[in-house]
């Protein structure tokens, strides 16, 4: 008997100790990757996703230049990590409170919420009115900012419109013209195809540039609310009219309009097709400018390419020339960390970053120009774009939480190749969205 | 000796500095991550007590589904592999290639020292489509076979990360299962071979009886490595496409640290825990069990 007692409570506490270990070493495959990114004392230390090379480079500009002083007495150190870890990163540097001075801002805009809402985030608002400088940034990036993030949490480093870049000379060669509503783009993407040339350039890596085509579908067919419905619980995902957006994308799978190995595509290859000529349409957001003003890149010239809305769904409630607008990367700014230096960083980078990345990239932001910039036509046709548009629309995750976003990106691939039905894309969306 | 381990001051001063350490790295952590499974939440935005709804939850969620089979797939399948190529090399090492086996030996062994991400940049290479084919998809180009996207449906990522895993483990088992087999004693195996065993029947009545200590060893570590994982398949797949080839380990390491809930996180980890239990006691219980008779 006795024996049996001691057998039992030597199992017992075998199991526990067993059981107590391995969820320690359960846990401890998640403790890796923290650290990263925590500042040190004296550095304008910035994280930012490695795909973001915009800002960085002209902070880097800037540093030897208009904001010398700031950056002699606060250096900028920049650190990178992938677009798709940089949620998990920033919450585990929030929770070890190492956040950096300036941080990318999650993928979903819940997560910045979620950080401001703690006291991770400075309010930019209240900061930049005491620097005097908030008349530096543009009224209506001020507004995208307020609708997404809650409050001005956010700077607009870059401030885009979405839309389909095309190739010029591949819509001349096969007579295709600028396609004005959804069948007209179709329509377009089996010319490119038959003509050998892969229609649609998108990274399923990423996952966004597809998912940007539902929004784009569902904003146009069911009106600009179509997903605030979704958010405030009014529709859901899995109603049929917005299924039919998920199948419409999947269709443009099936038909093999997005070429071979989507879902191994990365951002950049996406890019680089279509810059070599190998697509001839990329959905992508007006930050692409600087990569189409690198001459060693844009193999096919920047006057070969144009820009179009979003094509309109027949019979659809959404608006004519739709783009979706937002804060493209946007970066935040600690809290904890903001000190003097910081103020005087973010003083030099309000009067000067405008113009700066304008006139050395291309790139547009949502800080006001202040000096007389020479843009190449390209450039001037989006920038009459942002002004022309009075009513822009959202982007699919712009209102789902993290774990929406996730499923969303990550299962976007899938439905394009055909491995998961648009029925079963929405089920996992929706079933993610808290 | 006796003196020394009888004398309970001599024992708390030999014991206390470890089981301190152990305590402090080890017990309060495990305390603190189950404590977690009744809560939800996250360090940015605070912890609210939920009672046992995270672990309600845990049959509820698809996703875990998901997870908990692919996890068991994966382990079944790469701990055979692992075993049963680890096996046969280590027979080849033995029994064919004897006291030469040593280039051998180094050169399987070579990948377990590689870095799994360096492994898996080389196999996401050998195995792409896009920009342009690797290696496997150029030699079916070569045969006329047409390229096959192999990460983009979850059967060819699930084969294309079995593939690696075990190419990339099997020399530490054969090296590991070597070791057992040169301890089997040479006049055992002489008096077999002069009683008539050879090749196959010398294998199964000899030399896998006398090498079952090593190889119930091996299968303890490939199975509880393989529920495990994470680093090989995050490197490769990052559990793509969609969720198709994520572990529980990844999906726990995403709950918590992605979608910002811990305690579900540590809810996931309990489960993966008792998995890792169910299937060492298991292991143990059948190993006990006396071949001799029945």
């Amino acid at each position: 008997m006795a024996t049996l007692r001691t057998k039992n409570r030597m199992l017992l506490l075998g199991a526990s100790l067993g059981t107590a270990s391995l969820v320690l070493t359960g846990c401890g495959a998640g403790s890796s990757g923290g650290g990263e990114g925590g500042s040190e004392a004296g550095e304008f230390s910035f994280l930012t996703n490695v795909e973001n090379t915009t800002i960085s480079t002209e902070l880097e500009t800037l540093a030897s230049d208009q904001c010398k002083t700031a950056a002699d007495a606060m250096p900028l150190k920049v650190d990178t990590v992938p677009q798709t870890n940089l949620d998990q990163q920033l919450q585990l540097l929030a929770g070890q409170g190492a956040l950096p001075v300036q941080f990318a801002a999650g993928n979903a805009p819940a997560l910045t919420k979620e950080l401001a809402g703690s006291g991770n985030v400075l309010d930019l608002e209240a900061t930049l009115t005491d620097l005097d400088v908030i008349d530096q940034i543009e009224p209506a990036a001020i507004d995208t900012i307020k609708a997404l993030y809650g409050g001005f949490n956010v700077l607009p480093y870059q401030y885009n419109v979405e839309g389909v870049w095309y190739n010029k000379q591949l819509f001349a060669e096969n007579n295709i013209e600028v396609p004005q509503s959804w069948d007209d783009f179709v329509a377009a993407s089996e010319s490119l195809k038959q003509s050998g040339v892969t229609p649609l350039s998108a990274s399923g890596e990423q996952g966004w540039p597809l998912t940007r085509l539902i929004s784009g579908y569902l904003f146009s067919d069911l009106g600009k609310d179509a997903l605030q419905k979704v958010a405030d619980g009014e529709a859901k995902l899995t109603d049929p009219e917005y299924v039919e957006a998920a199948a419409q994308v999947a269709s443009l799978g099936e038909k093999g309009y997005f070429g071979e190995g989507v879902g191994s595509i990365d951002y950049d290859t996406a890019i680089n097709q279509f810059l070599t000529g190998e697509a001839g349409m990329l959905y992508m957001g007006s930050w692409v400018l600087a990569n189409f003003n690198d001459e060693a890149a844009n193999q096919i010239g920047l006057d070969n390419i144009g820009f179009m809305p979003f094509p309109k769904v027949e019979g659809g409630s959404g608006v004519d020339n739709q783009y979706a607008a937002n804060v493209g990367l946007p970066m935040a700014i600690s809290q904890k960390a903001y000190n003097e230096g910081t103020g005087e960083w973010l003083k030099c980078i309000s009067e000067n970053y405008g113009s700066s990345a304008l006139g050395n990239q291309g790139s547009i932001s949502g800080f006001k120009v202040n000096e007389e910039v020479d843009v190449d036509p390209l450039t001037q046709t989006v920038q009459e774009t942002i002004s022309s548009t009075s009513e822009s629309v959202l982007w699919f995750e712009a209102l789902f939480d993290t774990q929406a976003t996730t499923a969303s990106q990550t299962n976007a691939a899938p439905l394009v190749t055909g491995s998961m039905s648009p029925e079963q894309f929405m089920e996992t969306v929706q079933s993610a969205l808290k | 000796m006796q003196s020394v381990l009888g004398d309970k001051k001599a024992l708390a001063i030999l014991l206390g500095p470890a089981l301190l350490v152990y305590t402090l790295v080890m017990l309060v952590p495990i305390i603190w991550s189950m404590g977690y499974t009744f809560f939800s939440g996250n360090a940015i935005s605070g912890f609210t007590f939920v009672g046992t709804d995270n672990l309600t939850r845990l049959f509820t969620d698809p996703e875990v589904r998901t997870a908990l089979s692919f996890t068991i797939r994966y382990a079944v399948v790469i701990t055979v592999g692992q075993i049963l190529m680890g096996y046969l090399l280590s027979l080849m090492y033995v029994f064919i290639l004897k006291k030469s086996s040593n280039v051998i030996r180094t050169l399987v062994f070579f990948p377990v020292v590689l870095p799994t991400v360096a492994v898996a940049l080389l196999f996401q290479k050998m195995f792409e489509i896009a920009p342009q084919n690797g290696l496997v998809n150029s030699l079916l180009n070569g045969v006329g076979v047409e390229s096959v996207d192999w990460f983009g449906s979850a059967s060819s990522a699930f084969w294309v990360i079995v593939l690696m895993d075990i190419w990339r483990s099997m020399g530490f088992y054969a090296v590991l299962l070597y070791a057992g087999l040169v301890d089997i004693p040479e006049d055992m195996l002489e008096s077999a071979r002069l009683d008539g065993a050879t090749g196959w029947r010398l294998i199964k009545n000899i030399v896998l009886p006398l090498s079952l200590p090593v190889l119930l060893s091996s299968i303890i570590f490939s199975i509880n490595g393989t529920l495990k994982v994470f680093d090989s398949i995050v490197a490769l797949t990052n559990g793509g496409p969609g969720s198709s080839t994520t572990p529980l380990t990844l999906y726990m390491f995403r709950t918590s640290f992605t979608f910002g809930d811990y305690g579900y996180g540590s809810s996931i980890a309990l489960l993966l825990t008792l998995l890792c239990l169910i299937v060492t006691i298991f292991i143990f219980r059948s190993s006990r069990r006396d071949l001799t008779k029945d």
